[in-house]
C-alpha cells in the first residue's frame, strides 16, 4: 500500500506541470498585456518599460513561466489586481463556503444515488425503475443554473418559505449562535437541492449499470442456485462488490461537482471560491483567475488521488495484488 | 424496428422540430427578434405566444432564432470535439507506447479543470462570441471520446482482419482509416449524440453568465441571462428557454441511448 501510495504520488508532478503550463498559457492568450489593466494611453513610453520590467514583462515567455513557476511553490500566487492583497488569501477566505456548499450536495448526492440505483436494478423493468430511469434523463437534460431559477422562483419568490440569495440574513448577525447556524442552514437549502439533483441523475445510472452487471455475473447465480434468500444475494453478495466500481466515480464527479458549484454560487450568490473567480473573470483579474484555476485543479487531484487510494482500500483484488509483486 | 423505441421517437420528433424551426427561422417567426415591439413584459398571449421580455421583444421569435444558435453551437463544437477526441484516441490506441502515455496524461490534465471556469477564463481573455463559444467548447470537451476511441481501437487492433490487413502490407494511415475506425464508429455516432447535448448546456451556461453569445443575438443560454431580475413581473421570461434547452438536450440524450441499445444490443 506504502509503494501504491508512493507511485501514485509522484505520478502527480507531472500532471501539476501540464496543468501549471496550460494555465500559464491561457493567461498569455491574452491579446496586449497585463498593464493595459491600470495605466492610461497616455502614459510615457519610458514609464511603460519601467512597469513592464518591474512585473518581468520584458524576458521571454519561458522565463516568465519560470519565475511564475518558483512563486508558485513559494505559495505565492500574486496579488488582486483589485483589492491589492495575496490571492492565496482570497481564495482561501472564500474555501469554507465552498467546501460547505459542495460538501453538502456531494454526500447528499452519494446517499440518494446509491439505494436509488442499487434498488432500480433489483427491480429492473418494474414501474419504479423506469421512472428512475426517466427521472434520471431528465436530471442529466436540465442545465442547472435553470433548475436554480426555477427553485427560486417557486420557493423563494412565490411561497416565501426559503431565503433566494445569500448565506446569512444580515439582521441576523448579533444573534446567538444556534440561530445564524440555523440561518446559514435555511440558506444552504436551495443551492445543495439544485446541485445534488443535477449530480444525482448520472450518478444513479452508473450505480444501477453497475449493480445489473453484478447481478449477471455466475456467483450470483451460484448463491441464488445453492438456496440462498433473495436478501442476502443481494445484500451480502451482490451489492458490496456492486460499490466498489462507485469509488472511482467520487473522484470522477468532483470536476463536476466543483464546475457545478461556479455557476450555482453565482446565482445563488454564494459568498464562495466559485462566485470570486466568475467576478474574477468579469473583472480580467488575472492573478485571481490563474490562483483558482490552479487551486480548483489541485483539489480535483487531491479528490482522485483520495478516491484511488479508498479504491485500492475497498477492492482485495488491488491491495493483494499489491502484495504479491 | 427502431421507431420501437418510444423515448428514441419522442427525441427524433422533437429535434426534427427545432431543426425545421431553425432552418426556416425568418419564416416562421411573426416578430424581428431583435426588434422592440410591444410594452415590455407582456404576459403569454395569442398575439404572443411565449410573451414579451423586459426590453419588449417578441419570446417566441427570439427562441425560433436562438434555436438557430443554439444547435448550430452545440452540432459544430461537438464536430470538433469528435475530430479532435477520434484522431488523439486513435494514435494512442494504435501505436500505444509513448505516444499512447503523452496522449493518455494530456487527457488527465484537461480532464482535472473544473471546464466551466477554464471555458470561463479563455472566453474573458478572448472576446466572448459565438465563434469562440464553439472552438472553445470543442477544444475543452473531447477527453471522454479519446479515451472511448482508444480503448476500442486498443481491442480492434488485435483482431485478425488488422492482422490480415497488414499482411497484405496496408499503411498504418490505411489500417486505421479504413480498418480500425469504421468497426469503431457506433460509439463514436452515440458519443456525438451525447456530446452534443452537454455542449448545448455548457453554451447555455456560458452564455447566461454572459461569457457566451452576446446580445442581440438571441440564444437559449442568453435569453435566460436577464429573466433573473424580473422572477417575479416576468417568470416565462425564465421558464420557456429552460424548458426548450431541456427538451433540445433531453432529446438528444434519448437518441443517443436508443442508437445504442439499437446497433449494440448486447451490452445493453
Amino acid at each position: 500500500m506504502t509503494k501504491y501510495l508512493f507511485k501514485r504520488l509522484l505520478q502527480l508532478i507531472p500532471l501539476l506541470i501540464g496543468i501549471s503550463l496550460i494555465s500559464f498559457f491561457v493567461i498569455h492568450l491574452a491579446p496586449g498585456d497585463p498593464t493595459n489593466l491600470f495605466t492610461t494611453p497616455n502614459v510615457k513610453p519610458e514609464e511603460l518599460a519601467r512597469i513592464r520590467a518591474n512585473f518581468g514583462l520584458d524576458k521571454p515567455v519561458i522565463i516568465q513561466y519560470f519565475y511564475w513557476l518558483v512563486n508558485i511553490l513559494k505559495g505565492n500566487f500574486g496579488t488582486d489586481l483589485l483589492t491589492g492583497r495575496p490571492v492565496v488569501i482570497e481564495i482561501l477566505e472564500r474555501l469554507p463556503a465552498t467546501l460547505l456548499l459542495t460538501g453538502s450536495a456531494y454526500i447528499l448526492t452519494f446517499l440518494l444515488a446509491i439505494p436509488l440505483g442499487v434498488l432500480s436494478a433489483v427491480k429492473k423493468n418494474s414501474w419504479f425503475d423506469k421512472s428512475v430511469t426517466l427521472f434520471s434523463f431528465a436530471g442529466m437534460a436540465t442545465p442547472s443554473f435553470w433548475l436554480a431559477l426555477i427553485l427560486m422562483l417557486v420557493f423563494a419568490v412565490k411561497l416565501d418559505w426559503l431565503p433566494a440569495v445569500g448565506m446569512y440574513t444580515f439582521t441576523l448577525k448579533d444573534s446567538p449562535w444556534f440561530i445564524r447556524a440555523w440561518d446559514v442552514c435555511l440558506h444552504l437549502i436551495l443551492p445543495v437541492t439544485t446541485m445534488t439533483l443535477v449530480s444525482l441523475a448520472g450518478l444513479t445510472r452508473y450505480q444501477r449499470a453497475a449493480m445489473l452487471e453484478i447481478l449477471n455475473k455466475d456467483y450470483i447465480r451460484t448463491a441464488r442456485a445453492k438456496g440462498l434468500p433473495e436478501r442476502v444475494v443481494i445484500f451480502k453478495h451482490a451489492l458490496r462488490n456492486a460499490l466498489i466500481p462507485i469509488v472511482t466515480i467520487f473522484g470522477l464527479s468532483l470536476p463536476d461537482i466543483f464546475g457545478g458549484a461556479f455557476i450555482i454560487e453565482t446565482v445563488f450568490g454564494w459568498p464562495g471560491m466559485g462566485r470570486l473567480g466568475v467576478q474574477a473573470v468579469f473583472q480580467r483579474n488575472y492573478p485571481l483567475i490563474m490562483g483558482i484555476v490552479m487551486f480548483s485543479a489541485f483539489l480535483i487531484i487531491i479528490g482522485n488521488l483520495l478516491a484511488d487510494l479508498l479504491y485500492a482500500w475497498v477492492d482485495p483484488r488491488i491491495r493483494l495484488g499489491e502484495k504479491k509483486q | 424496428m427502431i421507431f420501437k423505441n418510444g423515448t428514441f421517437t419522442f427525441g427524433i420528433i422533437i429535434l426534427f422540430i427545432m431543426a425545421l424551426a431553425a432552418i426556416f427561422a425568418p419564416l416562421i417567426a411573426p416578430f424581428d427578434p431583435a426588434g422592440i415591439i410591444e410594452k415590455d413584459t407582456l404576459a403569454p398571449s395569442l398575439m404572443h405566444f411565449f410573451g414579451t421580455d423586459d426590453l419588449g421583444r417578441d419570446i417566441f421569435s427570439r427562441a425560433i432564432f436562438g434555436a438557430r444558435i443554439s444547435l448550430t453551437v452545440g452540432l459544430v463544437a461537438v464536430t470538433l470535439a469528435l475530430l479532435i477526441g477520434t484522431l488523439m484516441g486513435a494514435l494512442a490506441g494504435y501505436y500505444g507506447g509513448w505516444l499512447d502515455n503523452v496522449v493518455m496524461r494530456l487527457v488527465d490534465i484537461m480532464l482535472a479543470f473544473p471546464s466551466i471556469f477554464l471555458l470561463l477564463a479563455i472566453q474573458a481573455m478572448l472576446t466572448p462570441n459565438i465563434y469562440n463559444v464553439m472552438v472553445v467548447i470543442g477544444l475543452t470537451s473531447w477527453m471522454g471520446v479519446a479515451r472511448l476511441v482508444r480503448a476500442e481501437f486498443l481491442s480492434l487492433k488485435e483482431r485478425q482482419f488488422v492482422e490480415a490487413a497488414r499482411a497484405i502490407g496496408c499503411s498504418d494511415s490505411r489500417i486505421i482509416f479504413k480498418h480500425i475506425l469504421p468497426n469503431a464508429i457506433v460509439p463514436i455516432v452515440v458519443a456525438g449524440a451525447l456530446g452534443m447535448g452537454g455542449a448545448i448546456l455548457t453554451e447555455s451556461a456560458l452564455s447566461f453568465l454572459g461569457m457566451g453569445v452576446q446580445p442581440p443575438m438571441p440564444s437559449w443560454g442568453n435569453m435566460l441571462m436577464d429573466a433573473q431580475a424580473y422572477l417575479w413581473d416576468a417568470p416565462w421570461m425564465a421558464v420557456i428557454p429552460g424548458i426548450l434547452i431541456f427538451l433540445a438536450v433531453l432529446s438528444l440524450y434519448f437518441v443517443g441511448e436508443g442508437l445504442r441499445e439499437y446497433l449494440n444490443p448486447r451490452k445493453v
